[in-house]
């Protein structure tokens, strides 16, 4: 694979690290519940250099309507501009390397289970955003991830392996939108991402993560934020595709008043399976984390909600919030909350609460008591519940988007039709 | 005053298991003001959602027809399209619903043209403040200005009939007056039959009757006109055999 020497020699030793490194087992407490022991890697081959498919005009619909002034975007990892894609034009502040330094990766997330190592042996072409000292960035970077898939027919399908990094520097503030699509219809993929994000004092970064992957995906994520003295990461992740489709987010506020706003929702149907983690570590002084995560399952689909939050020794007076909300449409489908604290500080703040059930019926009876028809009263609160928190979407452009994603699984799940 | 009629015969309803209203009549016409009032457990709030059809208060016997159309056994939205309007007495939040979103489905008017019109109308006439028109359903209200969400929405569906659950509690005076004048108007605009609920007397000295019932365990025991808000005044329920 190509890429520079330092990069070479990164996979090679990660490639070595994962063959040492044991498979996740459901029987540690970050897997449970998560099929992940069901994963066959003799069924995938990394995609490797080779860009499989032309984007289809379905990736340059998405990319118009969540980027009008264009994104970077890689094919199966492979960052080119192909046909039909023009470069990029970067706002002032901004610039993206292709990881051209060592130390460009693994400056939040370094080494991990074995699906990190396996991500850092066959990562192809890192999208690395560089955000300088001061810099105000007034509209979001786009970075658009298409993985293309194979039919499963006998030969493997594809595994790609696609990165991000944003540093956002010192007082400077920014914006991104990552977007994860491909392996539609039939098609099968195993899609591995990592994105890293370090926001340095007083800087703030603004983060929207949007998975639309089709259903015969295993998507298997890591998020790892870091934020500095006096600075912010707000972020929403947007999970709807995948057969299996986990994120694990870990934010670390690392300096004193560092601040995190976690938000996130899923919808499953059919039988997909939605697996959420998320750790909230505060490790200085008066650092504050906010989490909110709402998620809905239908049809024979379930979720794993489980969220940590610990408080290193040091780290007084820091406040966390965590809520978790899940709406089980169908009787077949199901949902698992876990909540964790891991407390080592005496003088914090720390709140957590979550829920799982059905449409709540007394919300029903009050639509329905006006002349609502009952499926057209359900989709209003099951969208309701949802608008709630992308609302509050950080990057306030791609709430439209964001909405009419999560609307158009609405509609196939409430009009009662067997999801694909 | 038109030609809409409610007719209640020999109503029997069950909540939690249990018959609470034990053979019910009432004849509401288009345009009257009909007040039932009774002590606690007196089986209001049951009535209230027998007529209404709430999931969980079951209808055991007797007829709720509304110009002729019958009631019992359609489920709440098509009793709310039939013409017949709840207000609740604790109305719930519904986050991220927007009253204009939740009205347009209720009209089956997804255009919302002047549906906004409608709404900024109506907030005036009842003193509802209008930031909270953009706010989600009763999310962050309090219990006066979610009572008062309610009238503005009665308001913009006209329906020929309304049953209220309750609608004086949590209202102060200068809340309720305002209340009770829209209530009125309604009867006279569209020829609104309103069946009010209530345990308090208090509703009466704003609200004009034209009949008032005393419920008394699951039973209308006495029907009169205003010497009757007077008598109850005076003495309660006990000459009703209530504490």
């Amino acid at each position: 694979m190509r890429g520079p020497e330092w990069l070479r020699r990164r996979r090679s030793e990660a490639f070595e690290e994962f063959v040492t490194t044991p498979w996740p087992s459901a029987k540690e407490d970050v897997w449970r519940y998560s099929p992940i022991e069901a994963l066959d890697l003799d069924a995938y081959r990394p995609v490797g250099d080779r860009t499989a498919t032309e984007p289809p005009a379905a990736l340059d619909a998405l990319v118009a309507r969540v980027a009008p002034h264009g994104a970077v975007v890689t094919r199966d990892g492979v960052r080119d501009i192909g046909p039909g894609l023009s470069p990029v034009a970067l706002p002032n502040g901004v610039s993206i390397a292709s990881a051209e330094h060592p130390g460009a990766l693994g400056t939040v997330l370094d080494g991990g289970d074995a699906l990190v190592r396996l991500h850092d042996a066959f990562v192809s072409d890192p999208v690395v955003i560089e955000v300088a000292a001061g810099a105000v960035v007034d509209r979001p970077v786009v970075v658009v991830h298409w993985i293309g898939g194979a039919p499963g027919t006998g030969d493997p399908a594809p595994a790609v392996f696609p990165r991000t990094v944003v540093h956002v520097g010192r007082a400077a503030r920014a914006s991104v939108v990552e977007v994860v699509a491909g392996v539609t219809g039939d098609l099968r993929g195993l899609v591995v991402p990592v994105t890293e994000l370090d926001v340095d004092q007083e800087g703030q970064l603004d983060y929207v993560g949007l998975q639309v992957l089709g259903t015969g995906a295993w998507h298997v994520g890591r998020l790892a934020g870091r934020v500095g003295t006096d600075a912010a990461l707000r972020s929403f992740t947007l999970g709807l595709g995948g057969s299996y489709a986990r994120l694990r987010t870990d934010a670390a506020a690392a300096g004193a008043r560092g601040r995190c706003e976690l938000r996130s929702a899923y919808v499953g149907s059919g039988d997909q399976v939605h697996d959420i983690r998320t750790l909230q570590d505060h490790l200085a002084p008066h650092t504050t984390s906010d989490l909110l995560c709402k998620g809905a399952v239908a049809g024979a689909a379930r979720s794993v909600y489980s969220g940590l939050i610990r408080v290193r020794r040091g780290a007084v007076r820091s406040e966390a919030l965590q809520t978790n909300h899940n709406l089980v449409l169908d009787g077949g489908s199901h949902a698992d909350s876990v909540p964790n604290l891991d407390i080592e500080e005496n003088d914090v703040r720390c709140t957590h609460a979550s829920t799982v059930g059905p449409v709540d019926e007394d919300q029903l009876y009050y639509l329905e008591s006006r002349g609502v028809a009952p499926d057209r009263a359900e989709r209003l609160v099951v969208s309701g519940f949802f608008g709630d928190v992308i609302a509050r979407s950080p990057v306030p452009s791609v709430v439209g988007v964001l909405e009419d994603e999560v609307g158009a699984r609405l509609d196939r799940i409430t009009s009662g039709g067997v999801d694909a | 005053m038109n030609g809409h009629l409610l007719e209640v015969r020999d109503l029997h309803a069950e909540a939690g298991g249990r018959e609470v209203v034990h053979g019910l009549d009432l004849t509401v016409r288009g345009g009257e003001v009909h007040v039932i009032m009774g002590p606690n457990g007196s089986g209001k709030s049951t009535l209230a959602h027998a007529l209404m059809g709430r999931p969980g208060t079951r209808v055991t016997g007797g007829s709720i027809r509304l110009d002729g159309v019958e009631l019992v056994g359609l489920p709440a939205w098509e009793r709310a399209r039939a013409g017949l309007f709840l207000a609740l007495q604790q109305p719930v939040e519904v986050p991220g619903v927007s009253l204009q979103s939740a009205l347009a489905e209720a009209l089956d008017q997804p255009g919302r043209a002047g549906l906004a019109q409608r709404l900024a109308e109506e907030a005036a006439s009842i003193g509802f403040d209008r930031r909270f028109l953009d706010r989600a359903l009763n999310v962050d209200l309090s219990g006066g200005e979610r009572k008062r969400n309610e009238i503005l929405q009665l308001g913009v569906l006209r329906p020929p009939f309304c049953v209220l659950d309750e609608i004086d509690s949590g209202l102060d005076v200068d809340a309720l007056a305002a209340v009770a004048r829209r209530l009125e108007q309604a009867t006279t605009e569209w020829g609104l039959g309103v069946v009010a609920i209530t345990h308090f007397h208090r509703l009466l000295v704003e609200l004009r009757a034209d009949a008032i019932h005393v419920l008394v365990d699951g039973r209308i025991v006495s029907t009169g006109g205003p010497e009757l808000a007077a008598e109850l005044e005076q003495t309660g329920y006990r000459s009703y055999g209530v504490a």
